[in-house]
């Protein structure tokens, strides 16, 4: 199943529509945006994948210093390079979306954090989180003694059954414990 | 046996004391007693420590080995490091529920399985002599994989079983919910649906279910596709996500905030409107005799006399008559151009406008009150915890990043705003609070005492004024339209000027938490706005109602009402003059003269509060002047795009955190309690006690306005006999004092049942965490004894 050349078939439509939380107008959107991404030989075929750089062209993704951790976890490709189909596009708009739930928000952040893919959250993890957060420059990264500090504070916070880890449940457990979480994992087209 | 039990006593962890004499089939820990034996003269190492001891001699774990000897404490042991564990643990790890928990996707298997490998061949290379279990662990491996795809196939098997357990929309629902990626769910999807579609369409379905079953389809399309519409609908939806996109979460708030109050608005304007404007626009009053209505300047737009003074804006163009359809015979001679009753047509109700005045009014209060205590708490049920957390730091790590922020400079910002806030967190644990000498603390503390007498003494100047001026004002009995301008310029300026002076009060303060310092600004500009407030409504209400006969008004309503609609075009004018003084012209001053590139930074706070100032004389004034919604409603309209535009071009995004929730919360507090409070319960006592004038108004020749409900009732009984239990019921039980109380104790009761159950849940929620931490104990102990195994086991085994 995929996109035809130009449009969106309606079954298909409706379909995307119950299956994700996004509403016609946003597919559509989507769909027009993806397609602008587009050589004109990729727009003949069916299922075209997207590699990543042309994706992290979008004015949404392009200063997030999460954008490539986002296109690694929402990608299907079996080589693991981070593009997109137009599926998977739709899967990373509807877990950003308005009407997605915490649950799916707090299961897709936890992917998203998970650098090394294994699962949990280590230091290692934490680490790289952290640095992303603080940006680039040298001012604002954190020394390697407030690093230390900041990573002990956050598993003792964090780690309830004290396996140096943060694993989903306790990340959902603390991201259910602050209100700003829904209305900042947001991106709207 | 008894070795090892002995060694985890050592351990102090009360856990394991049973453990070695309560289970029957102990093999497992014999094998590791063994080694124990030979090391007890150092009855405090741990268990770990003493088989790689036995293990270093046979197998190489080498330089890693040596070095966990040394440095192995009991933190790091209390770690579930991975480098330290073999393969075949790793692999026992990585399959741990907890940590593959709602992964149910394909792709990441092979990842934790690839994973393996590299650290697979990686111990390998570091490793001196080979293993002779190596090739049959990359053997192992591969076979787990395919394992795994398996397993992953059963999960989507097990998935569609569940599905086709539900009913069709709650299983959509929950595959809609779950995080499978989109191929995935349609796979799932055809699986668990289409074959139900197919049975029922295999056996003969009698034609009303067929019927129905395409009547529920069709319903359901026209639901998904009319829903969109509705939200597409909202009311400057794409320029509120540039803004965001730019400037974060905590300015959108205020546009947030901003188009709530416009709602309100119109939510007012349309049931004045429906009920009370337009019947009396369609039956205009009688013009009085010594009306000007022929000369209309554009300063009585702006001071709303004259022309406006005898429109449907004020209360006094609002007449007592009751508007019937058909009149009786009896009173031919009073309204000759309606019709004849006919008696065998069913008599409509005759619409009264003193009562529909007060209903109107009443209703729509009370329909402001619900909403507002819906949002109160909805959003107070949002940010209430029932545990308390010590410290957020791990939240802010997690949940401050705004993804919504695109522009470039802006995400540069917001780091650096992250970055800060961590900063300032960390050193404070780093390093303790600043302890301060005595002197310090005493000069702060003169400090701040001196500052806030500073700004006490303001409010108290200002109300001061405002008070002498309309005292003045009233003892002028005659007044020039310009004149009648000057409170309601002096009110604007009070409130434009003062709230700048507080922010430089609290900058020299220097408070240590920038939330502080945000509180302390808030609480003083509204402690200014309800002393104004206060003293203009001891004004209104008790000076010029009650001695209207000395300041020579004759419709003291309609006085009220134009000092209202004079205070917010002022408050809009003066809004609109800093907008453009204060901001633009700062900006190039700055930029020209001074060749400084610092822009002003959006003051949230004292903007929402001007929105609330404007909604409190809203909200007050719709008694005395019903359009006054309208004018609020163009008033917020203009005010959206011109703060947008200052702000794209003036302002640059405040570097201070903004807890944009919590914030929210406050401020639609702020505008329940002071301010319709405040407002509802002026606008009760008006009802209450005020007498009205008897020249102007629906309510004249009434002791007071609420008289008019219990005329309009006797009226209902006498014409209708069927509504007259209406009046019966409101009297028994809503002006009954044992109902309220009644209604009281079970509200009261209500409220103590949920703070126990939350009491309940907390201690519930401790005693869980406990147990989870028990189990994170056992769970350390198990895999240190599976890897003291599986090297026993690689130790016996050729």
């Amino acid at each position: 199943m995929g996109t035809t050349a130009s449009q969106l078939g309606k079954d298909l439509l409706s379909e995307y529509q119950e299956l994700t939380f996004l509403t016609k107008q946003e597919i559509l959107l989507a769909h027009k945006r993806f397609t602008e991404l587009l050589t004109k030989d990729e727009k003949e075929l069916q299922n075209t994948r997207v590699p990543t750089e042309r994706i992290l062209t979008l004015p949404e993704l392009k200063s997030n210093p999460f954008r490539k951790r986002i296109c690694h976890v929402f990608s299907t490709s079996e080589q693991k390079d981070g593009s997109l189909t137009f599926e998977d596009f739709l899967d990373l708009l509807s877990a950003f979306s308005d009407s997605a739930t915490l649950e799916i928000k707090s299961h897709y952040a936890f992917r998203i954090f998970d650098f090394d893919d294994d699962g949990t959250l280590d230091r290692g993890d934490l680490e790289k989180l952290v640095n992303c957060l603080t940006g680039e420059t040298d001012e604002t990264r954190l020394t390697r003694d407030e690093m230390r500090q900041l990573i002990d504070n956050i598993l003792e916070e964090s780690d309830i059954d004290k396996d140096g880890t943060v694993n989903l449940s306790e990340f959902q457990h603390v991201i259910s414990r602050s209100p700003d979480f829904v209305s900042s994992f947001k991106i709207v087209l | 046996m008894a070795y090892s039990v002995n060694i985890c006593e050592t351990d102090s962890e009360s856990d394991f004391e049973n453990l070695g004499e309560s289970e029957p089939g102990q093999d497992s820990f014999q094998v590791v007693a063994e080694p124990a034996v030979s090391t007890q003269r150092c009855p405090q190492t741990d268990v770990f420590s003493e088989c790689t001891r036995i293990n270093t001699e046979h197998l190489t774990f080498t330089a890693s080995g040596h070095e966990r000897d040394e440095t192995l404490s009991r933190e790091q042991k209390k770690s579930l490091r991975r480098h330290h564990w073999s393969a075949a643990t790793l692999k026992v790890l990585a399959s741990m529920p907890s940590r593959t928990a709602g992964i149910n996707n394909a792709a990441v298997i092979p990842q934790h399985a690839r994973n393996l490998s590299q650290l697979d061949r990686h111990q390998t290379s570091s490793q001196d002599s080979s293993q002779p279990s190596r090739p049959m662990q990359e053997d192992s491996v591969q076979a787990n994989i395919e394992e795994e795809i398996c397993n992953e196939e059963n999960k989507k098997e097990q998935l569609v079983s569940i599905l086709r357990g539900l009913s069709v929309g709650e299983g959509m629902r929950k595959l809609q919910a779950s995080p499978l990626s989109l191929a995935d769910k349609m796979e799932v999807r055809q699986l668990a649906f289409s074959d139900v579609a197919e049975s029922s369409l295999i056996r003969s379905i009698p034609c009303y279910s067929r019927l129905s079953l395409y009547i529920s389809r069709t319903l359901h399309h026209c639901l998904f596709s009319c829903l969109p519409v509705l939200t597409s609908l909202q009311l400057w939806h794409s320029p509120i996500k540039r803004l965001s996109g730019r400037f974060g979460t905590g300015v959108l708030s205020y546009f947030l905030f901003l188009r709530t109050l416009l709602l309100f608005n119109l939510l007012l304007f349309v049931i004045n409107g429906l009920f009370l404007v337009f019947p009396q626009a369609v039956n205009p009053p009688p013009r009085p005799h010594d009306s000007n209505l022929d000369t209309f300047t554009g300063l009585e737009l702006l001071t709303g006399t004259g022309y406006l003074s005898q429109s449907v804006m004020f209360y006094g163009y609002y007449t007592n008559i009751i508007h019937k359809t058909c009149r009786n015979d009896s009173t031919a001679a009073e309204s000759p151009d309606l019709p004849v009753c006919d008696s065998k047509k069913p008599q409509v109700v005759p619409y009264s406008i003193p009562a529909a005045y007060f209903f109107t009014i009443v209703i729509a209060f009370y329909t402001i009150c619900i909403i507002l205590v819906y949002s109160i708490s909805k959003a107070f049920g949002r940010g209430f915890q029932v545990l308390k957390s010590n410290g957020n730091l791990a939240g802010k790590v997690f949940c401050s990043w705004d993804f919504k922020v695109i522009k470039k400079t802006s995400v540069r910002l917001q780091s650096e705003k992250i970055s800060t806030q961590l900063k300032e967190l960390l050193s404070e644990m780093l390093h303790g609070e600043n302890q301060k000498s005595c002197m310090q603390r005493l000069c702060r503390l003169m400090l701040h005492l001196v500052a806030w007498v500073a700004c006490l003494a303001t409010i108290f100047l200002s109300a001061m004024t405002v008070h002498y001026l309309s005292e003045s004002a009233i003892k002028q009995s005659c007044l020039e339209k310009t004149e009648l301008l000057l409170l309601a310029a002096v009110v604007s300026g009070i409130n434009l000027l003062l709230p700048g002076l507080f922010n430089l009060c609290a900058w020299v303060e220097n408070y240590d938490s920038p939330s502080v310092l945000v509180y302390v600004s808030i609480f003083r500009n509204l402690l200014l706005k309800v002393s104004i407030v206060g003293v203009l409504c001891f004004r209104w209400l008790g000076r010029i109602a009650v001695e209207r006969e000395r300041c020579g008004i004759q419709c003291w309503e309609s006085f009220v009402g134009q000092e209202l609609y004079r205070l917010l075009l002022m408050d809009f004018v003066f809004t609109v003059l800093y907008t453009f003084f204060g901001e633009f012209l700062w900006r190039l001053f700055t930029k020209q003269v001074l060749k400084r590139n610092r822009m002003p930074v959006f003051d949230i706070a004292r903007n929402v509060l001007e929105l609330i100032y404007g909604q409190t004389l809203t909200w007050f004034g719709v008694l005395f002047a019903p359009l006054l919604p309208a004018v609020q409603i163009i008033k917020l309209f203009v005010l959206f795009y011109m703060k947008k535009s200052s702000l794209v071009l003036n302002c640059q995004a405040s570097k201070k955190p903004w807890r944009a929730s919590q914030m929210t919360t406050f401020f639609i507090s702020l505008l329940c309690f002071p301010s319709f409070l405040g407002a509802a319960v002026s606008v009760t006592y008006t009802i209450w006690t005020i007498k009205p004038s008897s020249g102007c108004g629906p309510f004249r020749n009434l002791t007071t306005m609420f008289q008019s409900r219990q005329l309009w009732a006797q009226e209902l009984e006498n014409t209708h006999l069927i509504l007259s239990w209406l009046s019966w019921a409101y009297n028994s039980l809503v002006e009954n004092p044992l109902f309220l109380f009644l209604a009281a104790g079970v509200f009261l009761m209500v409220i103590y049942f949920h703070t126990q159950i939350i009491d309940g849940q907390r201690r519930i929620i401790s005693r869980l965490e406990k147990q989870i931490e028990n189990e994170g104990k056992d769970k350390q102990f198990l895999i240190t004894n599976l890897q003291a195994i599986y090297e026993r086991s690689g130790l016996v085994s050729p």
